[in-house]
């Protein structure tokens, strides 16, 4: 069945606008509502923070490629959307994670190596996000939008909004996808956030597809709209836009620390490589569309800018580029250096306090284990073994 | 406060304020805790106690209740979440498994996550559809959480206070139809761990194990049973995850027999679990197999039907005799 879609041409409804205040070509622009002083230095670093991010998205890819990683979700196309957001974040800001946030990772310094384990299945998410404001990543779509929300209401227990004190005001940011939108717990988030006031940022990155499944099978309205419904603001920003993103997220993020409630920013933005490692996106898409979205790169109009108005030169893009590949070559040697865990580190951490049905089954575990030393044989000399048979 | 004799609802209350007043990270959560004091008043008067920040009346979504609930627990609060009636739980299932149950160890232990649900649990009170189920198998299933169910108001009181103190995610069952039970509660009293199982009747013949609204009936077959003889010993399991098996085996011991009695379904329930570890541990033993007493495979039946339905006393000291018969 296909369902009639009424407005602009080719059936598709008129896109609303978006704010922007860098265009592809490099052009600054104003927004009446949205304005953001950048000074030579604020936009070097954005510029840095694009390219080093880029950079390890791509190690991360090939290292995916050469079998040291299980699987990689590429944020190809999205740095400015994350990079833009997460800078306006302040210290005490916390911040939930969908498993594509490797730009706002890097923004809250946690270090790329760490984003790998759970990649490579060393473990579930290896930092403290403590440490970070960082919460662990979260592959269940939507789900860390109610987390958000929930602790968005603790922050407001604590008497942690609206007391005008820049160091205390404390606003909280829930990263997630335009297929997320779908999810009851988003919409179910919406609700506690707005019927609570709460000091919630909704970061929606609007990548146009869900694996295979473009906007159309998510919604029928811009998907910014869904907040009105809800009673809070939402807008959507050129997700592309280094500069609308900051001065948006801020401004978003401003208004949650004064106690104003939530807000829905939609970044619209493109994924540019598959969903991850494990697709195939020319199953369902023609690359006419990514040929489109290549000229409306993140990275090429800020260089653009800088090269155009001077801010930069041949030398500061070099060095960039240098430091892009030490941090590549950290990447990669710290990921082939990973260990796999001991077996029975698997039996840490399911719950804090003791437990004896996890502790009868460690201690079994453990001494099956030793039987195999003992007796000379290890699982690889087995494995040998069965290969041997073949 | 001194000894004094109350229900099971009024313990948990009382549990509640208690945890409140020692701690001001605990909040109460829930469709209709505030104002009204829950659908069976058993957070009454606590939000006007404590105020609307600390007994919160939350939008009708359990996802969204457990969901924020780790999201408070993460900034530090102890949240104590109500589902309304244990037919509801379901919308939360994702939530309490894939996130509360597996944040912890997916961190790596640096997280912890002091969460409490409370779920009024069972059968028996002429309800209609989804007001009367037992799945307290399903959440038994998952690592990383914790399942006590109590049966009396001095468990009610203790055990509430000690699953809020857990820095694990706790599951408390509280069987409904119990709730205007009466028994005997002293404060004071120095209580059993959470994960203690406990002998409620001493006998010889047979061990009957049961837990949260079973008990009550397990005890009347008791009594019922010694007028023909038969002596039987009474465990009261109280917690299903863990298990308190070194007390259970302990009493089979004694006894050579077990029969297991719950209101869920026997297939996959807590009975097949006892069953297969408790023939492990006490095979030489055992005179007769452990034998279950429960729910049939069915959803659960209209009202008018549930006193066929579910484990009475009849049907208990029928799968006693049955046991005595090997
Ligand atoms: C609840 C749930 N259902 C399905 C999946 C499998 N899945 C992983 S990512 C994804 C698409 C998510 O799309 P979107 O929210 O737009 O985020 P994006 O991957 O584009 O960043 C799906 C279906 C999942 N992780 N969680
Ligand atoms: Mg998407």
């Amino acid at each position: 069945m296909t369902v009639p879609v009424v407005g602009g041409p080719g059936g598709r409804p008129p896109q609303p606008p978006l704010v922007q205040l860098l265009t592809p070509e490099g052009e600054r622009v104003e927004h009446p509502d949205y304005s953001i002083d950048v000074t030579p230095d604020e936009l070097r670093a954005f510029y840095r923070d694009l390219v080093l991010v880029r950079r390890v998205d791509a190690e991360a890819t090939a290292l995916q490629r050469q079998g040291e990683l299980g699987l990689w979700a590429s944020l190809l196309g999205q740095e400015a959307a994350q990079v833009g957001s997460a800078r306006a974040l302040a210290p005490q800001d916390y911040v939930f994670p969908t498993y594509r946030e490797h730009g706002v990772a890097w923004c809250r310094d946690v270090d790329p190596v760490t984003l790998l384990g759970l990649y490579r299945g060393v473990n579930l998410g290896g930092w403290d996000p403590a440490e970070h404001n960082f919460h662990l990543y979260t592959i269940v779509i939507g789900s860390q939008t109610l987390h958000a929300t929930g602790y968005a209401m603790g922050v407001q227990r604590d008497g942690a909004v609206g007391t005008g004190d820049p160091a205390r005001d404390t606003a909280v940011i829930a990263y997630f996808g335009d297929g997320a939108t779908s999810q009851g717990d988003v919409n179910e988030a919406f609700v506690f956030a707005s019927v609570n006031n709460a000091p919630v940022v909704f970061f929606c990155q609007n990548n146009q597809w869900a694996i295979s499944e473009p906007n159309e099978r998510q919604t029928r309205v811009p998907l910014y709209q869904r907040a009105a419904g809800f009673g809070f603001p939402g807008l959507r920003v050129d997700g592309n836009d280094v500069l609308a993103v900051h001065a948006v997220t801020r401004a978003a993020l401003d208004r949650a620390r004064r106690g104003e409630g939530p807000t829905f920013v939609e970044a619209f933005t493109y994924r540019m490589g598959a969903h991850t490692t494990s697709d195939d996106p020319t199953r369902y898409r023609i690359e006419a569309e990514v040929e489109e979205w290549k000229l409306k790169d993140p990275i090429a109009r800020v260089k653009a800018l800088l090269a155009r108005t001077g801010q930069a030169g041949e030398e500061f893009f070099a060095a960039v580029e240098a430091e892009a590949d030490r941090l590549a070559e950290h990447v990669r040697s710290e990921c082939l250096a990973m260990p796999d865990p001991e077996p029975v580190s698997m039996f840490d951490h399911a719950y804090r306090d003791p437990h004896p049905l996890v502790a009868e089954e460690r201690a079994w575990f453990a001494e099956y284990h030793a039987g195999f030393e003992q007796s000379g044989v290890d699982e690889s000399g087995l494995a040998a073994a069965a290969q041997a048979q073949r | 406060m001194s000894p004094r004799t109350t229900t099971i609802a009024k313990a948990v209350n009382e549990g509640l304020r208690r945890a409140m007043e020692d701690d001001p990270k605990v909040l109460v959560m829930g469709e209709d805790v505030g104002r009204l004091g829950g659908v069976f008043r058993v957070t009454d008067g606590l939000q006007k106690d404590f105020g609307e920040d600390r007994v919160i009346d939350t939008p009708l979504a359990e996802s969204g209740i457990i969901g924020t609930a780790i999201g408070l627990a993460l900034r530090g609060y102890r949240p104590v979440c109500e589902i309304q009636f244990d037919g509801f739980i379901y919308p939360a299932y994702d939530q309490i498994v894939s996130q509360l149950a597996k944040m912890g160890y997916r961190s790596g232990g640096k997280l912890s996550l002091p969460v409490v649900v409370r779920v009024p649990y069972g059968g028996g009170i002429g309800a209609v559809e989804h007001h009367s189920e037992s799945p307290e198998a399903y959440f038994a299933h998952t690592a990383g959480l914790r399942v006590v169910t109590c049966s009396n108001p001095a468990d009610a009181y203790f055990m509430t206070q000690q699953a809020i103190r857990s820095d694990d995610p706790v599951m408390v069952f509280e069987p409904k139809r119990r709730y205007w039970d009466k028994g005997e509660l002293d404060p004071a009293a120095e209580p059993l761990p959470l994960h203690a199982a406990r002998v409620a009747r001493a006998g010889t013949d047979v061990t009957v194990a049961a837990y949260g609204p079973m008990v009550r009936t397990v005890l009347e077959a008791a009594t019922a049973a010694e007028a023909e003889g038969r002596s039987l010993e009474v465990v009261d399991l109280r917690s299903l995850s863990p298990l308190d098996l070194d007390t259970l085996v302990a009493s089979v011991e004694r006894t050579r027999r077990l029969v297991v009695v719950h209101e869920a379904p026997t297939f996959l329930g807590l009975g097949a679990e006892i069953a297969a570890r408790v023939t492990e541990r006490c095979f030489y033993h055992l005179e007769a197999p452990v034998l279950r007493v429960g729910g049939f495979h069915l959803p659960y039946p209209a009202s008018r039907l549930e006193e066929e339905y579910l484990p009475d006393l009849d049907r208990v000291l029928d799968a006693v005799d049955r046991a005595l018969a090997f």
